[in-house]
C-alpha cells in the first residue's frame, strides 16, 4: 500500500529514513517514546536530551503541518523556549505586541496594554506562525543531537496498535515499508486533540463543545494597521458575529469570523466567499492574498487523569481549550517544562516513580484554570443563552461610559503560567514580607542582572538562590547561586520587605521553597520534598 | 466579611419604586430587559463586596 500523508507540510524536517530498528528479530527497547511532534513533543524531547535523557520520537509526518494554528506566544513559552536554545529565534522573527482593542460596532469600548515591565528578557507576547515555532525547536534538537544529546525523530511513523502492560508499552508503527513493533518504559502520549493513544485506551475526554464555528483566514498583504490586537464584537461591517485582526510575521495578518453553527461549512470556505467578508471588514480597495483558511469549532475539555501507568498525556491529548486566550500550545509547552526534569530525574534514579504523579496534581490544576479561563472568555465571545447575550451586550454598552465594565470586557484573557500552590512538592512560604508573585510553586519573573538576566543563571538542576542570607551546606544536585540583594529587581520582586532571602529553585524555575534563613537540614528536607520524596 | 442587608433602609421606598418603573416606560420588552441588565451590573459594581453581591444572588433565587 502507498504511504498517504494525512495533510500537507509546511516544512519537511526530519524525512523518512529505514531504522535498523525495523529489521530486528525482537522488538527493540527504548526507555521513552514521544509519539507526536508537535509543539509539546518537540519542546519534551530537547528538554530530556539536554538531560542526556535518550528520547525518541515518532511522527506520522515527515515534518511541521501546512497552516498556523496558533499565532499567539506568551512570555513564559519563551522563557522555556529560551531554556531550550531556541527562544533567540523566536524572538527575532516573531512580532511583538503590547496593545489590544476592542470595539462593539463601530465604537472603541475597551483598548488594554500589556504593560511590559522592565528587566525582562521577553516581551509578554510574540506573535509567531506556530510551524516556525515548531521548526525553530526542530532546529535546536539538531544543534543539540551535534552537542551529544540523544535525541531521534523518526517521520512517517504512525502507531497503529498499542499494548501498555505493567512496566511497560509494546507499540507497532506503521511506516512507507511496513509495520515494525518497539518496546518503551514511558510512552509520553503528544498526539495532539485526537490523540490516537487515548483513542486505543479507551479513555475518555469530556467537556464541553462550544455550538460555533470560526473561519480562520491568514491573509497576506502591505498594510499599515498598527501592531495592535483588534476585536470586534457585533462589528458594523457584518463579516460576522465577531472578528479579530492581527499581525503575523511576513506581511501576514490572522483574520477570524465567527460564523455561527448551522452552517454549509463547504460553501463557506469557498474563496470567493471568504474575499467576500474579508473586503467588507478592510474595504474594497485593500491588496491582499489568501495564505490560509479553515474552519474550526472549539472544544474545553480534559482527561480526568494524565499519567496512566508508563502512560503519560501531555499537550492537546490531555487538554483541549478554545483558542480565545491563547492557551493550546503556550499550556502544553508548560506541561513539556514540567515534566521533562522529573521523568530524567526518575530515569537517572534520583527520584521515586511517584515523582512523576506530581505531574499529574500540577498540570490538572493548570489545565482547569486554563479551561476556566477559555471557557468564560468563549462564553462571552459567543453567549448561547437569551440572558448571557442580555448581560454581555449591556456589559459592551456599558463600558463606553462607565470604566468599571471594562475590564468585564472578555475577548481572552490572555495566558499566564500556573501556579502551583496546592502542589505536594512545595514547602511553606518563610519569607515574610516577601511579594506573592514569587511563593512557593510560582514561576521565577525574570530580572536583569548586569548584561544577563536571572532566569540565564538558573541552570538544568535546583538552584539554591541566596540574596543577602547565609549559605548552608547544600544537598548534592543543587547549584547555589549569590547574587547582590541590592539589585532592584530582584529587590522588587523576590525580596519586597524582607531583607535578606533564600529561594529553592526547581530545574522548570519555578519556586519550590523560600525562606528568611534556613539550615542545612530544612533545606535538604524541602529539596526532598521537592524530589517526590516527602513522607 | 459584610452580610447582605435585606432589612428596609430606604427612607422613602415609594419614591424609588416609582422611579424604577418610570424608567421602562415606553421601552418595549427587550429594550427594559436591557436596561435592568445594565442598572444590576452598575449596582453590582456599586456594591463591591463580593459575598454581599453573592448573598444577593442567592437571595433572589429564594
Ligand atoms: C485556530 C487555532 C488557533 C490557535 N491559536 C493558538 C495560540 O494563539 N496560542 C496557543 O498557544 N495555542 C493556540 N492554538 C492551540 C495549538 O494549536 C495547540 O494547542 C497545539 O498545536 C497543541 O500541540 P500538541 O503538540 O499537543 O499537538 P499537535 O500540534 O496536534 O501535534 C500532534 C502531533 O501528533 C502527530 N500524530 C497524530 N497521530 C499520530 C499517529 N497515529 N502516529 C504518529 N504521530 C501522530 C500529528 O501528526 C502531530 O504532529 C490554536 C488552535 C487553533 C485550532
Amino acid at each position: 500500500m502507498t504511504w498517504q500523508d494525512r495533510y500537507p507540510l509546511s516544512f519537511r524536517l526530519y524525512p523518512y529514513a529505514r531504522s535498523a530498528d525495523q529489521d530486528a528479530a525482537r522488538p527493540v527497547h527504548h526507555p521513552v517514546v514521544i509519539l507526536g511532534a508537535g509543539p509539546v513533543g518537540l519542546a519534551l524531547a530537547l528538554d530530556l536530551g539536554l538531560r542526556g535523557a535518550p528520547v525518541l520520537v515518532l511522527d506520522d509526518h515527515e515534518g511541521v503541518g501546512q497552516g498556523s494554528r496558533a499565532i499567539c506566544f506568551a512570555k513564559r513559552s519563551l522563557d522555556i523556549a529560551h531554556r531550550l536554545g531556541c527562544g533567540a529565534d523566536m524572538l527575532a522573527k516573531g512580532v511583538v505586541w503590547n496593545r489590544g482593542r476592542v470595539f462593539h460596532d463601530r465604537d472603541e469600548v475597551y483598548a488594554f496594554d500589556l504593560l511590559p515591565e522592565d528587566g525582562h528578557r521577553h516581551p509578554a507576547f510574540i506573535n509567531l506562525q506556530q510551524p516556525w515555532f515548531e521548526r525553530f525547536l526542530v532546529d535546536g534538537i539538531a544543534r543539540a543531537k551535534a552537542q551529544g544529546a540523544p535525541i531521534e525523530i523518526r517521520g512517517r511513523n504512525r502507531l497503529s496498535r498499542m499494548d501498555a502492560a505493567g512496566d511497560g508499552v509494546t507499540l507497532r508503527l506503521d511506516t512507507p515499508d511496513g509495520p515494525y513493533d518497539l518496546r518503551t518504559d514511558w510512552l509520553i502520549a503528544c498526539d495532539g486533540a485526537r490523540s490516537p493513544i487515548r483513542e486505543m485506551m479507551g479513555l475518555g475526554f469530556e467537556g464541553r463543545v462550544f455550538e460555533d464555528n470560526f473561519l480562520i483566514a491568514d491573509v497576506k498583504m502591505k498594510a499599515d494597521f498598527p501592531t495592535e490586537r483588534w476585536f470586534w464584537f457585533e462589528p458594523w461591517f457584518k463579516s460576522g458575529a465577531s472578528a479579530l485582526l492581527h499581525k503575523q510575521p511576513d506581511d501576514i495578518w490572522r483574520i477570524d469570523f465567527q460564523l455561527g453553527w448551522n452552517i454549509d461549512r463547504k460553501a463557506e470556505l469557498d474563496p470567493t466567499r471568504i474575499r467576500k467578508r474579508i473586503d467588507l471588514m478592510l474595504g474594497p480597495d485593500v491588496d491582499y492574498e489568501l495564505d490560509w483558511t479553515s474552519i474550526y469549532t472549539f472544544q474545553c475539555r480534559r482527561m480526568e487523569r494524565f499519567r496512566h501507568g508508563r502512560v503519560i498525556f501531555a499537550g492537546d491529548a490531555a487538554h483541549q481549550v478554545s483558542p480565545f486566550g491563547a492557551r493550546g500550545a503556550n499550556s502544553g509547552v508548560q506541561d513539556a517544562d514540567n515534566l521533562g526534569w522529573k521523568l530524567a530525574a526518575v530515569l537517572a534514579g534520583a527520584a521515586p516513580e511517584s515523582l512523576i504523579d506530581s505531574y499529574d496534581a500540577e498540570r490538572i490544576h493548570a489545565a482547569d484554570e486554563n479551561i476556566r479561563n477559555s471557557t468564560r472568555a468563549t462564553d462571552f465571545i459567543t453567549p448561547k443563552s437569551p440572558q448571557s447575550h442580555l448581560f454581555r451586550d449591556a456589559v459592551l454598552h456599558l463600558a463606553r461610559h462607565a470604566p468599571f465594565a471594562r475590564p468585564m470586557v472578555n475577548s481572552g484573557r490572555l495566558s499566564l503560567p500556573s501556579v502551583y500552590d496546592a502542589s505536594p512538592l512545595v514547602t511553606r512560604d518563610a519569607l515574610p514580607g516577601s511579594p506573592a508573585r514569587t511563593r512557593p510553586g510560582a514561576p521565577c519573573p525574570d530580572a536583569r542582572l548586569g548584561d544577563g538576566y536571572l532566569l540565564d543563571h538558573l541552570g538544568r538542576g535546583f538552584t539554591l538562590l541566596a540574596l543577602g542570607a547565609t549559605v548552608p551546606s547544600v544537598p548534592d544536585g543543587v547549584a547555589v547561586l549569590t547574587l547582590d540583594a541590592a539589585n532592584p529587581d530582584l529587590r522588587d520582586r523576590y525580596l519586597g520587605q524582607a531583607q535578606r532571602a533564600l529561594y529553592l529553585i526547581r530545574p522548570d524555575q519555578h519556586v519550590a521553597a523560600r525562606w528568611a534563613a534556613c539550615d542545612a537540614d530544612k533545606l535538604a528536607r524541602a529539596f526532598d520534598r521537592a524530589m517526590g520524596k516527602a513522607a | 466579611m459584610a452580610n447582605l442587608n435585606l432589612d428596609p433602609i430606604l427612607s422613602n421606598p415609594d419614591d424609588l419604586y416609582e422611579a424604577l418603573i418610570a424608567a421602562h416606560d415606553g421601552l418595549t420588552r427587550e429594550e427594559s430587559e436591557a436596561l435592568n441588565a445594565r442598572l444590576i451590573l452598575i449596582l453590582m459594581n456599586h456594591l463591591g463586596d463580593p459575598g454581599v453581591i453573592r448573598q444577593a444572588i442567592e437571595a433572589a433565587k429564594r
